[in-house]
Formats: structure tokens, sequence, C-alpha cells
């Protein structure tokens, strides 16, 4: 740099220098002039954008007022901090139940399908938790009615099949991922409900299940058109594997909500923690909803 | 020999008609003199003296990002990442785009670079994140919409004459090609195809998550297994416009990147 200064000097200082200088200095100067002239001269960018001319003191404040507006972007660092995960993802959860709730239809119907389109029968999965079988007792069963129920009890199979039959063809979606197309037959739960007389203004529905599965359904989701106490599939008989003799079918929730080998249900408004489904209870959503 | 304007102090001397040069610490020169027979540089150097005389230390910037841009931008970077990450958790669950019987594995996912944990836990992150995600996006589209910002990212037919000069430039060291736009081309297109991806993946995504609530939707798609491999396409698609666009950051500097941060670009390069 010391070098340089000099050279410059000493160049400057000979006659020979004088006449080039002014040239020499206007070349670098001139883009810099002309784009402070034109700063000046305009107050915005090729894109419309704010141009300024200020201060380094004046730039920090600009860019620190700036830099507060993504306040919202540093928060999500909340998600980070261990304290505060579980409790964030949990609201997150809840706020996408709540909302699934009011976007579900009372009245709008699952698609349904032609016969054309419904899978095999051996294409159909078993999905389990625990075992295939929980070795029902399929001529002394009963279902269990309890809470807010005009006529509670116990029910035989036949109470059931003697309401009014549907036969749908609807999707059956996994929360993994993978979805099948299959022919369910059995009662409306509405009808059902009706015959024992429920409350149809209670909030839930609890079911208990024979390898100790447990689910709880929302009331608007039970009184659902399609929503059935299913007791056949393919137009035989409910199979052990897939819940025999009775089990939830919902073309309007996810899989994990279809619970299998019914053995009891209470109607309530109070759902209590940790008995909320086997799977909701370590996580997963519990609306559930398609 | 080159005078840098940073180091060096010019004034004139009316009086007299000389006109001077003083750097730092050396004595004051005569530069030129007035009668001599070179004249026509005067008015440059004038002009020179009066752009550089007074000046208290100044930096020109410029406002590059409207903040609900940024905000939008980086509320969107970071639930896209999460939303990538879970949502490889969740397709580990069931790698497949066919049935479940019989299953056939379309493709491994290392579970170490997915969020999550288990199913459950990345279902979570996902149905979170959703969120931020579909919120920052509507926000984004919304705000371009309302100003008319849109006509400056919206890739437009006149535009695709300009994306093979910009591409050659990017990728073949070809010349640049002048652009007087806020994008070029190029730029136009990747995030205009970002927006899509955006707008797919939303779409796909409500799809997956409510099939039957938005059944004519799912319908649409093909069917909800359809549905899981448009939203795996639209993932893909980000997973491919993510590095490039790393990349490019990395390419043009800390100052191009902090204008994304605070909106305020230092001395920008279309003013010389």
């Amino acid at each position: 740099m010391t070098e340089d200064r000099q050279e410059k000097g000493q160049s400057i200082g000979k006659d020979e220098a004088v006449g080039e200088v002014p040239q020499v200095e206007a070349l670098p100067l001139q883009g810099q002039v002309e784009a402070r002239s034109r700063a000046a001269a305009r107050d915005t960018g090729p894109a419309g954008e704010p141009i300024r001319v200020v201060s380094p003191k004046e730039r920090r404040r600009l860019n620190r007022r700036e830099l507060l507006k993504l306040a919202p972007v540093v928060a999500l660092g909340a998600f980070a901090i261990p304290k505060f995960r579980q409790p964030l993802l949990d609201e997150g959860l809840r706020f996408s139940d709540w909302a699934s709730g009011k976007l579900f239809g009372q009245h709008r119907l699952a698609q349904t399908f032609c016969d054309r389109a419904v899978a095999p029968f051996a294409t159909f999965p078993y999905n389990f938790y625990d075992v295939a079988d929980p070795g029902v007792d399929l001529e002394k069963w009963k279902l269990a009615v309890t809470g807010l129920v005009q006529h509670p009890g116990e029910y035989r199979l036949e109470q059931i099949q003697s309401l009014p039959k549907m036969v749908q063809n609807t999707r059956h979606v996994c929360v993994e991922g993978w979805d099948v197309i299959g022919n369910f037959g059995g009662a409306r739960a509405s009808d059902f409900l009706q015959l024992v007389g429920a409350d149809a203004s209670a909030r839930f529905l609890e079911v208990q299940c024979a390898d100790g599965y447990y689910e709880s359904i929302d009331m608007p989701t039970m009184l659902h058109p399609q929503t059935l106490f299913c007791y056949e599939m393919y137009g035989k008989p409910l199979d052990r594997g897939h819940g025999a003799p009775l089990r939830l079918q919902m073309p309007t929730k996810i899989g994990y909500k279809q619970a299998k080998y019914l053995v009891s249900m209470n109607v309530t408004n109070v759902l209590q923690a940790g008995l909320q489904g086997y799977w909701e209870d370590q996580g997963y959503s519990w609306y559930g909803g398609l | 020999m080159r005078l840098q304007p940073r180091i060096a102090t010019i004034f004139g001397d009316q009086d007299t008609g000389l006109i001077v040069h003083k750097m730092w610490n050396i004595e004051p020169r005569i530069l030129r003199d007035p009668q001599s027979s070179v004249r026509n540089c005067e008015d440059e150097v004038a002009t020179t003296i009066a752009a550089m005389k007074p000046k208290p230390a100044t930096i020109t910037v410029s406002n590059e990002h409207p903040w609900i841009v940024r905000l939008a931008h980086w509320l969107n970077a970071v639930a896209l990442f999460v939303l990538i990450g879970s949502g490889l958790r969740i397709f580990l669950a069931f790698p497949s785009f066919g049935p479940k019987i019989p299953q056939q594995n379309f493709i491994e996912v290392p579970p170490q670079l997915t969020v999550g944990g288990w199913l459950g836990g990345a279902l979570q992150w996902h149905f979170t994140f959703m969120w931020i995600f579909v919120g920052s996006g509507l926000m984004y589209i919304i705000y371009q919409i309302a100003t008319g910002h849109w006509r400056q990212v919206f890739f437009m037919p006149r535009d695709i004459k300009g994306v093979w000069p910009m591409a050659r430039h990017y990728f073949l060291f070809g010349p640049k090609p002048e652009v007087d736009a806020a994008y070029n081309p190029l730029q136009k297109l990747a995030y205009t195809a970002t927006i899509f991806l955006g707008v797919m993946s939303t779409l796909t995504g409500m799809v997956l998550y409510k099939p039957a609530q938005f059944w004519w939707l799912t319908w649409v798609m093909g069917g909800f297994r359809y549905a899981r491999i448009w939203h795996f396409i639209a993932m893909s698609g980000f997973l491919a416009f993510i590095p490039g666009h790393l990349i490019m950051v990395a390419v043009h500097g800390w100052n191009n990147f902090y204008s994304m941060v605070t909106g305020w670009k230092r001395d920008p390069e279309y003013l010389g």
C-alpha cells in the first residue's frame, strides 16, 4: 500500500504525467458518480425496490427493524427445545383434529365403488395390533351397551342383524399409507344407537375389543349414514381375522379407528385421558377422519 | 496509476484555478495548470469533485424483498424441511405405491434422514407444519397478487426465449445475458415451478389427509394411490430445486443472502 502511494506521488510529480491524470482518475470514478447520481435521481430500482443512501448507523437501524419482522420464524425455534417440542406438536395435532371435525360433513358421503373396483378378498389385509384371532366365543357373544342410553344391557348379534342391512363398497385407508376397496355389510350405527336409545346429543362413543384394543369416536361420525356396525365382508360373515363377529366400519375414518372384535360400547360426554384409543394414546390423531 | 476514491480526497481551488490532489499524508501537489493545453478533462474532474466532496460516509441500500415475502420464505423453508423429513418417515411405514398385498417396495429411505422417529411422531410433525406451509404459501400468493408483484416472478410465455441463454451462462459458462428485470427467465422458471409444487403438494396432501371429504379431488387425481404418487413427485420437485437454489445463494454471496433476511441489499449490483 505504501509503495503504491509513493509510486503515485512520484508519477504525479512528473510533468509528463500531468496530462494523463484526469483521464486515469475519471475511469474508476465514473461508474461511482453515475451510480450515485442515478441513485439520487430515482428512489427505486429496476424492479421498483426502494433505494436509499444512508449512514452506516441508519443502515443498522433499518436492518434491525426488518429483522424484528421475522420474529415468527425465530418462534419456530421453540420446536427445537425438547421441553416445548411435544406440547407444541400436541397442540398442532389438536388443531388439526379440530379443523377435521369442522370439515366433516354429516351428510357428505364417502365415495362408493362399483363391484369391479373392489379388491379380491384375498388381498384385503388382515391388520391387528396383537393377535389376529383373540378367540372370541361366537356362540355366546354379546355386546354390552352402557352409558347415556335408555336401554343399557347386552345385545345379541341377531338383534343387530334384524336392523336394515346396508352393503357398501368403500375405501379402507390405513395410516401407513395403503388403501384397499372392500365390500362391507352391516347395520347402520345410527339405527343401532336409536335401538338402544342412545342420547344423540352425547359427544362420544367408546368401544372395547376382545383383544384389549379400545377406541373412541365422535358422535357425528357415529351418526353418519355410512357408518356401520359391520358383520359381513364380501357377502360372508366376518371371519375371525377381520373382527368376528362385529366391527366398526366407517368410510369417513382411518383404519385404526375401525375397531374389531367389539365386546362393549359406552355412550359418554367425557373421554378419559389414556383411554381415548390404543394408538391415539401413543400419539396418533384422535379424530382420524378421512 | 489508479486513484481509489475511498482513499483519495480531491478538491479544487477556484481562485487560483489549480486543481489539487491530496492523499492521506502526502503533500498537496499541483495536478494541472489551467494554462496548459489539456483542458477537455476539466469538467469531468469538476464533476468528480462535486460528487466526492460533500461526503459523510454513506451506503447505498435497496430494499429488495418486502417483509411479507421474506417472512413467507423463511417460514416456508422451515416448514418444507420438516414436511419432507417427516413425510419420508411416513413413507417408510409403507414405501410402496401399489397394493398392500402383494407389497412391492419402491425405495429404501435411510431412517437417519427422516424426522419424527416413528410413524406417529412423523405424523404429528406433518400435521403441525402443514398449516405453517399452507399459511405462509397463501400469505405469499395473496400478497403477490394484491401488489401486482407476481409479474416479476411469474414465468410467462415471453420468458421462454431467455431460458436457454441463461442456462448456458450458468451451466456452460456462456456469456451473461443482459437482464433488466427483478429476475432472469431461468429464475422465473424455477420460482414459478416452486409455487406450482407448493400448490400441487397442498392439493395432493389434502386428498391424502381427507380422501372422503375431498372425494371429487381424489377422483380427479386418479384415486388415493395416485394422489400418493403425485404427492411424492411434488416432494421430488422440491428436492431437485433446493440444492440448485442453495448453490446459487452460495455463489452470489453474503450480501445477496442478507437481503433475503433484512430486505436491504448494500450497493445493489445494478447501480454499478
